[in-house]
């Protein structure tokens, strides 16, 4: 045990002893440090203002990944470096490829934004040189830009690509001395206080259920992309804190199954669900922005309950099973059951979520849609996964879970019953559409009405089917450019 | 210095934004990042828990227990007026008295060491209410007899009610038109020092340095001479900084006077956003007679907006709403008028356009519904009632400069309309989920305040003995690029390379009673006076060169980098060290007054514009029948901005003024539930565009040969503004593809925004 939090902040080793639960890495950086580069636009991770790169040693090496600093807790940079605005320069010491296609491309105009879109597309430059339009889009789904339009931001992103320079970059160059400095920071749990407030690091998984032990009504914060918002919005008291989002990020593909650890973020995820579920990958990249699907991970999606996540609908219907475990006994629990009412979960006090298991579809039609009044980085209205097995031309068995349209992700019952043992048939989809009325009783609100919550519902079935019986008429929007 | 004779930053040329480089390398200081005096304390608003009530209690005694809280402000702690309404109305208390108004509204401040300790001890006080009734919306205002926050206005030209009666078709229809927040990334913010006797410094992120200076000085209780406001720039403003950091301003003043030291004052984004006003929501109440052709005989209208509880600016907001229901074209007979309901809401503000755009698009609306009446493509109605030069708008003034009609030929063209349109036709008569739909909008955005003495500007220009020039104006840099461009005309001007030009932080100290950096005039103005000044310097250095070299004072003349005096050229540099040496004045003051201009709010006629700005877009969108999703698969944009002073930051403002009025009319919603809480109040749940919305396929062009009638500054025009309406073709090409779904027998009559929920709900209204 040690009671010094150590990061990288730029090119200098931070050592401190005070720090509490709810200190955020936006005030260290602005009120502490005065580096006012990283700007606070909405407290709330969702306006990309406060963007900085944080690069952390996994499996794979040392890696960068631009994540919003107003929700990042500063007790869970234990170990890593955060690179801010002010860390960028070019070889010559002038500006970086990045930051000088923006001046040339006129990208900024009030400039509030901009260091945070200097942050995201330096992330995205040196891990995806070739990046495209919609890769460019993506990677600033978690950036607001209220001036531009944003066309000159996507060219300076295409020219900064094009003009290079990966290799002789700074933090490529110092790639081994930094993670050779990280490293030596960890292998211990790390306790800090500040006042009345602990925020406590556990070294392992293993230490994490002996933490739990002890503390069994600690705050457990993943990526804080929620918990963030409890401190930075609602003033509430966390502490004692344990923060995990460096833990179980374990993952195995064995028969038929991906076995991923609780820590995994949205974005470590994404290869998965590219190779074994390539029909949810449009969806998973509308899981929030970048640098949410940076922090925030799977098993806290599922663990905090909510009725909006977007990962359940999508597990359910695939079928996903979770393991929860307590000092060292360890139960699988079927995610659908695992969500028993609005703010309710089957998680006993001191357990933790340690594994999600996903079997792989076979000879299954998966398809996951969400609704949201935005496309990108937005709440969702409605999400919807399918998963559906045919054989000879009837539905054998069918899972349908949604989101948003109940207190927590739910199947759709009746809906799953029009369409099992029915041809596999717009009659059936029709018959689902029909039932799937009686499934659910949605609630109105800002993001869209109990009226409209339910005719979505519906149609899905219907494009559903369109996407299975016509598919090479367009049955979707086509969002890419070029396509 | 050295020697330069190819320079950089003349007028007409793409020179990079002046502060480029520190916006991309972080270093570019906004308010809160500006260094804090020491002893710096924070304040922060406490917000009333009811939309309509009387106070019946407060009490701070949580707040005061609070750790470091220094002490509380309510209405009675104010040395001053409690009053910040920019008007002169006394409608707006810095601070309820008695009763509140709507939820959100400011009720008292907690000053304390830090902002979180100040922050948590606001959420600490107890304040309680015996609640009113309350009506939110106009409509509902109107029922409630809330009566009007500010005069109506009523424009009117021949008898449109007889025109009407004599029309062979008659439409008539309720169009409702959401607001929009600002969401300029830097929010509210405003720190203030105290001085000596009565002195206070105010550094703000504001639009109107003046207007906060005045505020300040009413709220506190002394003159205007006592006050300082400087802005170096903004992150962002849009009409949100107009008025309404006034309140914050003054708050932090109060404070720092009161416990003499340095006061920050910065809400939460939520705060910010349910705190401060709004563009104004209307419902329009339009009628229109046309012919048989399609020529519009007569219109006549009501636009109810909701104002919220106060006047702020909603008198200029509505009247500019009348002033642009006409659009681009020529009403024949026309009767409009204008109520701006009081409502239990935050007091709605300026926001780009100004009330323009709810103008506009009702005039865009009773287009549609003549095309559909028809079965025309709308684009041929709007040809046909385009404005020919000669002809009077509702408040008589003469349009002069039409040139919409070279913009649709060559965007009808460019964008290849005709052939796209028939595309879209064809793809929606095979029926499938996925609906197209195609619009060409136009805009004819009028310049110049409508307030006529608003339409003057200062500046002063120093020229220092080393030759480096330190430029100042009234006008505010919020990243619409004004600072560059004024500095081109001084670079113009003197014929000397842009970076000798230091740009200074605009102050009350240098340039006074400037008027807000609004109504697209920031260039216009400043430009102008920036020049006169710049004029002036000339004069006096044209006359001492003519006479040290020995030449003809018609043969000197700035040339780059140099003075030519006959067979000589000397140096800038040199020229300006032998001028100070020979004691001439090297500082001038400019000023600018817009000719031309008047206008008789009472008689409701006028010339209240100097000129027109115009511009036109070409939409395509696809829409998902099922989900009421859309993309806008491409725009293309051809935008007159006169004689561009800078193509490449002309260019970026109607890039990020389209895609704005995009947000406004789509994925942008306020939502206020039963008790009045405003429930879209932060990024998670009110959505601006994202780079993934813009259009797929962007052409953007300026009308490059283009150049105002009118003498503004290197016939240049105003362009902050105008492109914003532009958006409205995205939203009548949604409502074309909604259409599609029942034939286009009839218009969709999507209210704004067209949100999905909204398409999906008109696509089943459609089908029946």
């Amino acid at each position: 045990m040690t009671p010094e939090l150590r990061f990288l902040l730029n090119d200098r080793e931070i050592r401190l002893t005070e720090v509490g639960a709810a200190d955020t890495l936006l005030d260290f950086l602005r009120i502490d440090r005065r580096l006012t580069g990283t700007k606070e636009g909405c407290a709330e991770g969702d306006c990309g203002a406060c963007t900085v790169l944080l690069g952390r040693v996994t499996d794979a090496g040392l890696v960068y990944e631009p994540i919003n600093a107003c929700i990042r807790f500063l007790a869970s940079c234990h170990g890593c470096h955060v690179v801010t605005v002010e860390h960028l320069r070019g070889p010559d010491g002038g500006l970086h490829p990045i930051q000088a296609a923006m001046v040339e491309h006129h990208g900024s105009q009030c400039g509030f934004c901009t260091p945070g879109i200097v942050m995201s597309l330096y992330g995205l430059w040196m891990t995806n040189p070739d990046a495209g339009v919609t890769q460019i889009e993506e990677a600033l789904q978690g950036n607001l830009c209220r001036c531009t339009g944003y066309e000159p931001i996507v060219k300076a992103a295409l020219a900064a690509g094009r003009a290079g320079g990966q290799a002789q970059d700074a933090l490529a160059a110092e790639r081994d001395a930094v993670s050779a400095r990280l490293r030596a920071m960890q292998g211990q749990r790390v306790e800090l206080r500040k006042g009345d407030e602990r925020a406590i690091i556990p070294a392992d998984a293993d230490d994490l259920a002996a933490v739990l032990a002890d503390n069994p009504k600690a705050t457990i914060v993943a990526g804080a992309t929620d918990v963030g918002l409890w401190v930075t919005k609602f003033m509430r008291d966390i502490s004692p804190a344990v923060f995990i989002g460096h833990l179980m990020k374990g993952v195995e593909v064995r028969e038929g199954e991906i076995r991923l650890g609780a820590g995994v973020t949205y974005s470590e995820a994404v290869p998965l669900i590219a190779e074994h579920v390539p029909a949810a990958l449009d969806y998973w990249l509308r899981i929030g922005g970048w640098q949410v699907r940076n922090m925030g991970t799977v098993g806290a999606n599922i663990a905090n309950g909510s009725p909006i996540g977007d990962t359940p609908p999508l597990l359910i219907a695939l079928g996903a099973r979770i393991v929860l475990r307590k000092g060292d006994v360890r139960r699988e629990v079927a995610l659908q059951d695992f969500f028993i009412d609005y703010g309710k979960q089957d998680r006993a006090p001191g357990e933790f979520v340690e594994h999600v298991i996903i079997p792989i579809p076979q000879n299954a039609i998966v398809a996951a849609y969400k609704i949201s009044k935005r496309r990108d980085s937005d709440i969702t209205a409605v999400a919807a996964g399918f998963c559906l097995n045919v054989e000879d031309g009837t539905i054998t068995e069918a899972r349908v879970a949604f989101g948003g349209m109940a207190a927590t992700p739910k199947r759709a019952a009746r809906a799953e019953a029009a369409l099992t043992g029915q041809p596999f048939a717009a009659e059936s989809f029709e018959a689902a559409a029909r039932a799937v009325a009686d499934d659910f009783t949605p609630l109105s609100d800002w993001r869209a009405s109990a009226e409209y919550r339910s005719a979505v519902a519906a149609n899905l079935f219907r494009r559903f089917w369109l996407e299975q019986s016509e598919p090479d008429l367009p049955v979707r929007l086509k969002y890419a450019v070029g396509e | 210095m050295k020697d330069e004779t190819i320079i950089r930053g003349v007028a007409h040329s793409d020179t990079i934004h002046d502060s480029a480089i520190k916006h991309v390398t972080g270093r570019a200081e906004y308010t809160d990042d500006l260094a804090e005096p020491s002893g710096l304390i924070h304040a922060y608003l406490g917000l009333s828990q009811c939309a309509h009530g009387r106070i019946t209690g407060m009490d701070f005694t949580d707040t005061l227990a609070q750790p470091g809280v220094l002490g509380v402000l309510t209405a009675e702690d104010l040395p001053g007026v409690n009053d910040v309404s920019p008007t002169g109305k006394h409608d707006e208390p810095v601070f309820a008295e008695g009763e509140v108004h709507f939820w959100g509204q400011p009720v008292f401040a907690v000053i304390a060491e830090t902002r979180d300790q100040a922050r948590r001890g606001a959420h600490k006080a107890k304040i309680s209410y015996d609640a009113l009734p309350h009506a939110l919306d106009p409509i509902a205002a109107r029922e409630a007899g809330h009566g009007y926050v500010t005069e109506p206005l009523t424009l009117r030209r021949g008898d449109a009610a007889s025109a009407m009666d004599k029309a062979p078709h008659r439409i008539k229809r309720r169009f409702e038109i959401g607001g929009q927040d600002h969401f300029y990334l830097e929010g509210q913010i405003a720190m203030a020092v105290p001085g000596e006797d009565e002195d206070v410094l105010i550094n703000v992120s504001t639009q109107h340095p003046t207007e906060v200076q005045h505020m300040v000085a009413h709220v506190l209780g002394v003159a205007s001479h006592s006050v300082v406001v400087n802005v170096r720039r903004m992150g962002g403003g849009f009409g949100g900084k107009e008025t309404q950091m006034n309140l914050f301003a003054c708050v932090a003043a109060v404070a720092a006077k009161r416990w003499n030291r340095a006061v920050k004052i910065r809400p939460d984004r939520d705060d910010d956003m349910t705190a401060t006003g709004k563009r104004h929501d209307f419902v329009v109440d339009y009628e229109v007679g046309f012919d048989n052709d399609g020529r519009i005989l007569a219109v006549s209208g009501d636009w109810y907006a909701r104002c919220g509880f106060s006047s702020d600016l909603s008198g200029p907001v509505t009247d500019r709403a009348l002033f642009h229901a006409d659009n681009a074209y020529f009403y024949p007979d026309v009767e409009l008028r204008s109520h701006p309901m009081r409502t239990n809401t935050v007091s709605n503000t300026a926001f780009r356009g100004f009330g323009g755009p709810q103008g506009v698009i009702v005039a865009e609306r009773i287009v549609e519904e003549i095309g559909y009446a028809l079965g025309r493509d709308p684009l041929e109605i709007r040809k046909l009632n385009l404005y020919q030069n000669g002809q009077l708008t509702p408040y008589h003034q003469e349009v002069e400069d039409q040139i919409l009609p070279r913009i649709f030929e060559e965007l009808e063209e460019s964008s290849e309309y005709n052939a796209r349109r028939q595309d879209v036709l064809d793809w929606n008569a095979k029926g499938g989920t996925i609906r197209k739909g195609i619009a060409l909008t136009p805009v004819k955005f009028g310049i110049s305040f409508t307030a006529t003495w608003y339409n003057q500007a200062g500046s002063l220009i120093h020229i220092y003995s080393d030759g480096s020039i330190a430029l100042n104006h009234g006008g505010t840099e919020m990243g619409q690029g004004l600072n560059t461009k004024v500095a081109q005309v001084v670079a113009e001007a003197f014929q000397c390379d842009i970076g000798r030009i230091k740009i200074t932080r605009t102050t009350t100290e240098k340039v006074p009673n400037t008027s807000a950096t609004a109504a697209s005039s920031g260039t216009d103005l400043n430009g102008m006076a920036a020049l006169d000044a710049a004029e002036q310097i000339k004069a006096r250095l044209i006359d001492f060169v003519a006479e040290r070299w020995q030449a003809p004072r018609d043969e000197v003349k700035f040339v780059p980098g140099h003075i030519r005096a006959g067979d000589h050229e000397i140096p800038f540099d040199e020229v300006i060290k032998a001028a100070y040496m020979a004691r001439i004045h090297l500082s001038a003051a400019g000023f600018y007054k817009t000719p031309k201009i008047h206008w008789d709010r009472a008689t409701g006629r006028g010339r209240p514009f100097y000129y027109y700005a115009y511009g036109a877009a070409v939409a395509e969108v696809s829409v998902d029948t099922l989900t009421g999703e859309y993309v806008i698969d491409r725009a293309d944009v051809l935008h007159d901005v006169g004689r561009s002073l800078n193509p490449a930051i002309d260019r970026g403002q109607v890039e990020g003024a389209f895609v704005q009025g995009t947000g406004w009319l789509t994925c942008e919603e306020l939502w206020w539930d039963d008790k009045g809480r405003l429930r879209t109040h932060a990024p998670s749940t009110y959505k601006i565009p994202l780079a993934s919305d813009k259009p797929r396929v962007f052409n953007v062009k300026l009308a490059d040969w283009a150049e105002n009638a009118e003498r503004t500054i290197k016939r240049s025009k105003a362009v902050g503004e105008p492109p914003f309406m532009l958006g409205i073709s995205v939203f009548e090409a949604i409502n074309m593809a909604v259409a599609s779904v029942a034939g286009y027998r009839e218009p969709a009559r999507l209210d704004a925004p067209a949100t999905p929920e909204r398409v999906l709900m008109a696509v089943n209204r459609l089908k029946g």
